[in-house]
């Protein structure tokens, strides 16, 4: 599944833009406006959907598996707090959701990249993420699967 | 200068007749332009045919009263005001434009075709419409060409890179800018300098490309923006909401959310 625009509410803001985790929603150089550049490296974590301050953006199931007439759209209303969420099943049944906002102020809670040590070339070049392992609350290394245990026939 | 009818020193080497066929042929090119844009890209096709499928899950019938009432509305507040832009410099920008464009277009056709006779005597409301119009314009076009458009603020492109997107808002910008040019050169009365010959072919060059490029470039926005508005205002109206969640009841005070800082964070 990938997200797509609605090109007639997109006002092209760039709020997907800033957004996107995959940095795969840009601005279409012929109309200004928001694209999915590679929907394929989607992961519908619907981070545009809800920041789209027009709900110019949606996310279609492929056709295999998710014919179409379903849909998954929220609506985010920032002054009052919440998040809202409509399912539409197939078979027309919709159901309502209301949530909380949970998103955190920017640079309270989110690690201050700037303020840390500069890292070496070997943290640089190491498969680890920032906060780990003490992000993972494990001791020592990430946990490895040595090649040798892969079932027979899958090759990396 | 802002009260000089700049058409009329220029009807007095070209006929009226010829600058009245311009507007006429640029009105044309305006037309034609969107009619291709409509075949071409089909956009107004599927506008229809989404807004009919929206249709289906309505859940409450909207009469006509009520049907012009949120026209009514929705013209007064969203289109008028660009509300979908929200709060902020873009909004402020794009009313700029908006305004300092209509005006600069309506005195201008007013001008043309009611005051470039050899024996009329221009009202300054009109000249003064046509400088203001084109100095709003060139305010709210610079300001977000050279700072707010996305490109610059999402994507951290420079200012000076130029893409086919640039066309419309650009092509405009030469129109006012040119304008405003030709008419302070003409006013200055410099016989037999270049200077407003200059500017006026540019400002004629820029006409020509904003008209007609308009399959090519954002022009056609003006007309589609409004539609898409009040389509989904009536959307709104008739419950089918195109299938968003309804407006959260009750709710309350959890946070400030990601709008709190602008989108810039590299």
């Amino acid at each position: 599944m990938s997200t797509f625009v609605y090109m007639t509410r997109c006002d092209g803001c760039g709020h997907c833009v800033d957004i996107c985790p995959s940095d795969i929603m840009h601005i279409d150089e012929n109309i200004r406006r928001a694209v999915n550049i590679e929907p394929n490296f989607c992961w519908e974590c619907y981070s545009c959907v809800k920041a789209c301050p027009n709900h110019a953006i949606d996310v279609r199931g492929y056709a295999d598996f998710a014919p179409m007439g379903h849909s998954v759209r929220v609506r985010r209303e920032e002054e009052k707090g919440t998040i809202s969420w409509k399912i539409k099943f197939r078979n027309g049944t919709t159901k309502n959701f209301v949530s909380p906002i949970t998103t955190k102020p920017w640079g309270k809670f989110i690690p201050k990249l700037a303020d840390g040590d500069k890292p070496n070339k070997d943290e640089i070049n190491s498969q680890r993420l920032f906060t780990e392992p003490e992000g993972l609350n494990i001791d020592g290394e990430l946990p490895v699967i040595p090649k040798d245990s892969f079932k027979k026939g899958v090759y990396y | 200068m802002l009260l000089i009818n700049p058409f009329s020193i220029l009807a007095q080497t070209i006929s009226p007749l010829v600058l009245q066929f311009f507007v006429i042929v640029m009105v044309g090119l305006v037309i034609i332009g969107t009619l291709v844009d409509i075949i071409h890209k089909k956009n107004v096709k599927y506008f229809f045919d989404n807004a009919k499928k929206a249709k289906l899950s309505a859940t409450r019938k909207i009469g006509t009263g009520e049907r012009v009432v949120v026209i009514a509305k929705t013209v007064v507040h969203d289109i008028a005001t660009t509300a979908e832009l929200g709060a902020g410099k873009r909004r402020v920008a794009h009313v700029l434009g908006m305004y300092g464009t209509i005006l600069f277009w309506i005195a201008t056709v007013v001008m043309i075709f009611c005051y470039t006779s050899a024996d009329s005597v221009t009202p300054g409301v009109w000249p003064m419409m046509w400088h203001i119009g084109a100095i709003l314009t060139c305010i709210g076009g610079y300001w977000f060409w050279l700072f707010l458009r996305v490109d610059v603020l999402a994507e951290a492109y420079p200012w000076y890179r130029i893409i086919k997107a640039d066309l419309f808002v650009l092509a405009l910008l030469a129109c006012a800018t040119f304008g405003l040019a030709w008419s302070y050169t003409q006013s200055l009365n410099l016989e037999n300098r270049w200077d407003d010959k200059v500017f006026l072919t540019l400002y004629i060059i820029s006409n020509l490309i904003l008209f007609g490029g308009v399959y090519w470039s954002k022009f056609a926005h003006m007309f589609y923006k409004p539609g898409a508005a009040i389509q989904k205002n009536l959307a709104e109206a008739d419950g089918s909401r195109d299938n968003l969640p309804p407006l959260a009841d009750k709710p309350k005070q959890f946070g400030l959310g990601i709008k709190r800082e602008e989108p810039k964070h590299y």
